[in-house]
């Protein structure tokens, strides 16, 4: 049999390796994680109550520490009293597999408890808008300035110095003064990605339109191209591919920014599905709504990048990526 | 060193030129001057140190003229054909373009890279609609013509395809197509086959000659390979290095029409032992450092020679 080289720098994997290991990276953490959930020798520091016995301040379902639950054993036992008794539980903020996936299912199709609370669709929706208007809102004015600044070096020396600056604030910094300019709605929210999103933005694509061969832009002098020719004709077509990749990376920092934005003001959006779910020690569905938005995340980036397979055909990276 | 320095006896001499050359020669100086550069320096300055790259070049080239620029690696040649093409500026001295001064890239002047330097993003026959179209001429008028050149170098099959669906002298071709259909007075090439593997290069050799013959046009060719330069060129100015100055301008005895069977004929050895002789020469002259000798690390009873 042929040795496989597992390590190689650089060298492409085979197809059937690839699918392996692809499955691979979602299979082991799945894997790892019901370990520990359903082995019980395997971490389990807590015992869940099945029946109190004589123990008076013990309920069933109540999770307790196993040497405390061992030394109440002992103590009813040496009473000659009913022993309480229990089965090896995980604390209750690590559900097991299983649970997150009933609670996946579960918690589209329970209506929402308070009658002016909001299904989990909505409350996603919600999210979901709040993204796309704070990423919109930063690429209208991002995108044409990081192309500018990459373009012509007056540009850049007038702009990338204080953004530069103003990238390492922390865009939650501005929560406050963005309820107090934009209100407690979805104003301050979408101002928070905006601000999360924007600084990076300007800077990555001023260095993406930077990165294109300058030989391109030689050529296109030479053949008559003139000023704004250049910039229509030229820059934007050839850094069009890398804007688009920079654009999906930037659309997953917007989606960090989230959780922090939607707590400004009035919590809305999943953060407030998620906030609910946590302080009724919803652990559950705390987790599956955190697997949606991985989801959702995942799912909007392999749509994009097909997406940009089809509309720039002649850059034979973007194929041969994903 | 004597290998490459001193011509065999038996050559005649590079001056030597049969009547039929002479005669070429007498029509081709009878033509107009297309291009004329007169006492052109070019000074880089970085920090308080200032690079002389070209030092007083003066020439000129006639109309339908092919003129090969040679010269050691750091002669300046890839300056002047830049400066040229109006991407750099010069220092001091004109360059003039049928009497007029060259300060920016224009129309009139077409260039080919050595780097292939067609729009990724844009096919075939877009790429060499480029230049008429930003030039204000009408899409379909431009399409009609990006077909008559791509057919003129057999490629109007690849019209639809991307760059990057064609081999190094596919892409070379079209690169030359869309700068000519500018129409431009003159094609500047800097060393535009040299990232093309031998055979490829010959091909593309006597491609551009052929285009060269079929059309009006005054050619500018960079190249450091003397065997390129003496098949291609009628004339050869040959720069010698720091600063770049012209050492010669050699008129090639080679007759014409040029074909592959030349590269071993008296003539075409003269040239070129004439070639090596200034260039190497002043190469050596240049050259401060001397490689050591190499010790022996192979077994002694072992050898290849």
């Amino acid at each position: 049999m042929k040795r496989i080289r597992w390590f190689q720098v650089h060298k492409p994997v085979s197809p059937r390796a690839r699918l392996v290991f692809g499955s691979l990276s979602f299979v082991l953490p799945i894997v790892v994680w019901s370990i520990v959930s359903y082995v019980p020798s395997v971490w389990h520091p807590l015992v869940q109550i099945t029946n109190p016995g004589s123990v008076d301040y013990l309920q069933p379902g109540m999770r307790m520490p196993k040497e405390a639950f061992d030394t109440e054993v002992a103590d009813a036992k040496d009473d000659d009293k009913d022993p309480p008794e229990g089965f090896p539980a995980n604390p209750v903020y690590l559900p097991a597999p299983h649970e997150v996936v009933a609670a996946l299912y579960s918690s589209f199709t329970t209506p929402p408890a308070s009658q002016d609370g909001v299904w989990l669709h909505q409350s996603l929706w919600h999210s979901i808008q709040v993204i796309f208007w704070g990423f919109v809102i930063s690429s209208i004015v991002g995108v044409p300035l990081g192309v500018l600044c990459g373009t012509y070096g007056v540009f850049s020396r007038l702009n990338e110095p204080f953004i530069e600056f103003f990238r390492y604030l922390p865009a939650p910094a501005f929560g406050a003064l963005a309820v107090a300019i934009l209100g407690i709605y979805d104003g301050p929210k979408i101002a928070i990605i905006v601000i999360g999103t924007f600084f990076q933005q300007v800077l990555i694509i001023a260095n993406t339109t930077r990165k294109l061969d300058l030989a391109l832009v030689e050529a296109a002098l030479t053949l008559g191209t003139r000023n704004t020719q250049l910039l229509s004709r030229v820059v934007l077509p050839g850094i069009l591919p890398d804007l688009y990749r920079d654009q999906r990376i930037l659309l997953g920092w917007a989606w960090t920014y989230l959780i922090v934005a939607e707590l400004i003001g009035t919590t809305t959006g999943i953060t407030w599905f998620i906030t609910q779910q946590a302080r009724y020690q919803h652990f559950d569905n705390v987790y599956a709504a955190i697997v949606i938005i991985g989801i959702i995340g995942l799912g909007t980036d392999i749509v994009l990048a097909l997406l940009g397979r089809r509309l720039f055909p002649w850059d034979p990276s973007l194929a041969k990526s994903e | 060193m004597n290998r490459i320095l001193a011509a065999p006896p038996s050559l005649p001499s590079y001056r030597d030129q049969s009547p039929e050359v002479r005669a070429r020669f007498l029509r081709l100086k009878a033509r107009e001057v297309i291009l004329k550069v007169e006492n052109l320096n070019k000074v880089f300055r970085s920090g308080k140190r200032a690079t002389v790259a070209l030092n007083d070049i003066n020439f000129a080239t006639h109309r339908r003229e092919f003129l090969c620029v040679v010269g050691p690696s750091g002669c300046g040649k890839s300056t002047l054909v830049r400066i040229l093409a109006g991407l750099e500026e010069h220092t001091c001295g004109n360059v003039l373009l049928q009497g007029k001064p060259v300060s920016e890239p224009g129309t009139d002047r077409g260039m080919v890279f050595q780097g292939y330097t067609l729009f990724p993003w844009l096919t075939v026959k877009k790429n060499v609609m480029f230049g008429p179209e930003v030039n204000g001429h009408s899409k379909y008028e431009a399409e009609r013509q990006a077909m008559q050149w791509l057919e003129l170098i057999g490629l109007e099959k690849f019209a639809d395809a991307y760059p990057h669906q064609l081999s190094g002298g596919m892409k070379q071709r079209v690169a030359i197509v869309r700068a000519l259909a500018n129409q431009p007075r003159i094609l500047l090439m800097d060393e535009p086959f040299g990232a093309l593997d031998a055979q490829t290069r010959c091909r593309m050799q006597a491609h551009l000659l052929e285009i060269w013959r079929k059309i009006d046009i005054t050619i500018v060719f960079i190249t450091h390979d003397l065997e390129e330069a003496i098949f291609l060129a009628d004339r050869i100015l040959v720069l010698s290095a720091h600063p770049g100055k012209v050492e010669e301008l050699i008129e090639v005895p080679v007759p014409r029409p040029r074909h592959a069977t030349q590269l071993i004929t008296p003539e075409f050895l003269a040239t070129k032992a004439r070639l090596e002789e200034l260039i190497y020469q002043s190469a050596i002259d240049e050259e401060e450092e001397t490689y050591p000798p190499v010790a022996r690390l192979a077994d002694v009873a072992d050898n290849v020679e």
